[in-house]
């Protein structure tokens, strides 16, 4: 009998003193791999879906050009073309191209790809500028940023 | 001495509800910024290419042309629903010569499409993506595999680079973007 009685006595606590251990581990993983996004976006961002979409292997190669929009209504209604922070004039646009060029790396250089994420609203004529100013500062690597479509009928 | 000992603990109990609060508030402002999108290859400058005009023969060559209300006209006619473009591209691509009006070989066969300044982005990337998504699926047809599974194929992996290669050269990826009009814009 003093043998249960025993038992019984014993504590029934689940130690949780490892389980700070176990969330700051999450919690260092998550600070570890969220990207703090650099840009401010300031055109309108609704990406058209596609279904066979392809990824892009290194991160380090592209450079992003937002098409679309402006949010606020002191710019106007006429899609506009942002690269890094600010706006930016079709005419500059091979001088960016020089520019974003010039951070990779010698071998790298003709690896460079353009991200273009253009809003769904937006019309072909402004598109196509861009592709003519990267044509002309021969960056004739890009690629139309979409998200996957999900079909609903299947 | 031994009371003295037990004074000097730390609470630890809430800690987990600290490491919750900044866990939460991570997870939820993390955005995985996803690279995935439909890419595509400039053709050089124009002033190079004028000089040598490449004639391509009418069967050779696929046009689809988008005007400025987003209607499509596919080969001279006119189609309602982009959705089908998949179906003609992948019929247009892998002829290989029975048909007198389609292409002579994957090889040779090229996909134009023309747009107008008007025609919007949407539609655009909806067209670009029925004609690559043809072109993936010829290449997963070439090992049996669907169009998604020859996507997922990875390239750092030799024996599947090979494949992808190999899919490459027997489908490359043939398709025009034309300068668009500038009528309707």
């Amino acid at each position: 009998m003093s043998k249960f009685k025993k038992k019984s006595q014993s504590s029934q606590d689940i130690p949780t003193a490892a389980l700070p251990d176990i969330i700051f581990m999450l919690l260092f993983f998550f600070m570890v791999t969220t990207v703090i996004r650099e840009d401010e976006i300031l055109v309108e961002q609704s990406l058209p879906a596609a279904e066979d979409i392809t990824k892009l292997e290194r991160k380090s190669l592209v450079s992003y050009l937002y098409v679309g929009q402006p949010k606020e209504a002191k710019f106007g209604t006429e899609p506009l073309v942002q690269a890094n922070d600010a706006f930016i004039r079709m005419d500059e646009l091979i001088l960016w191209v020089t520019q974003e060029r010039d951070k990779l790396d010698e071998v790298d250089k003709n690896q460079m790809t353009v991200s273009l994420k253009v809003d769904k609203d937006t019309k072909m004529g402004i598109v196509s500028d861009v592709q003519q100013e990267l044509r002309e500062a021969n960056a004739l690597k890009i690629m139309y940023n979409t998200p996957q479509l999900v079909k609903d009928d299947i | 001495m031994a009371r003295n000992r037990q004074q000097q603990e730390v609470n630890a109990g809430s800690m987990a509800d600290i490491a919750f609060l900044l866990l939460i508030f991570f997870l939820v402002t993390t955005q995985i910024n996803s690279d995935k999108g439909l890419q595509i290859k400039l053709p050089p400058k124009a002033d190079e290419q004028d000089k040598t005009q490449i004639d391509i023969p009418d069967r050779n060559l696929f046009k689809i042309l988008i005007n400025s209300n987003d209607q499509l006209l596919v080969e001279d006619e006119i189609l309602n629903d982009p959705n089908l473009l998949k179906g003609l591209v992948y019929e247009f691509i892998n002829n290989n010569g029975e048909n007198s009006e389609l292409s002579d070989s994957p090889l040779e066969g090229v996909v134009s499409i023309k747009t107008d300044r008007g025609t919007s982005y949407d539609l655009f990337i909806k067209v670009l993506d029925q004609v690559q998504g043809a072109y993936y699926k010829s290449r997963g047809s070439l090992f049996g595999l669907s169009a998604t599974e020859y996507l997922n194929l990875d390239p750092k992996n030799p024996k599947q680079k090979a494949k992808i290669d190999k899919a490459k050269e027997s489908f490359p990826m043939r398709i025009s973007i034309a300068e668009p009009n500038k009528i309707g814009g």
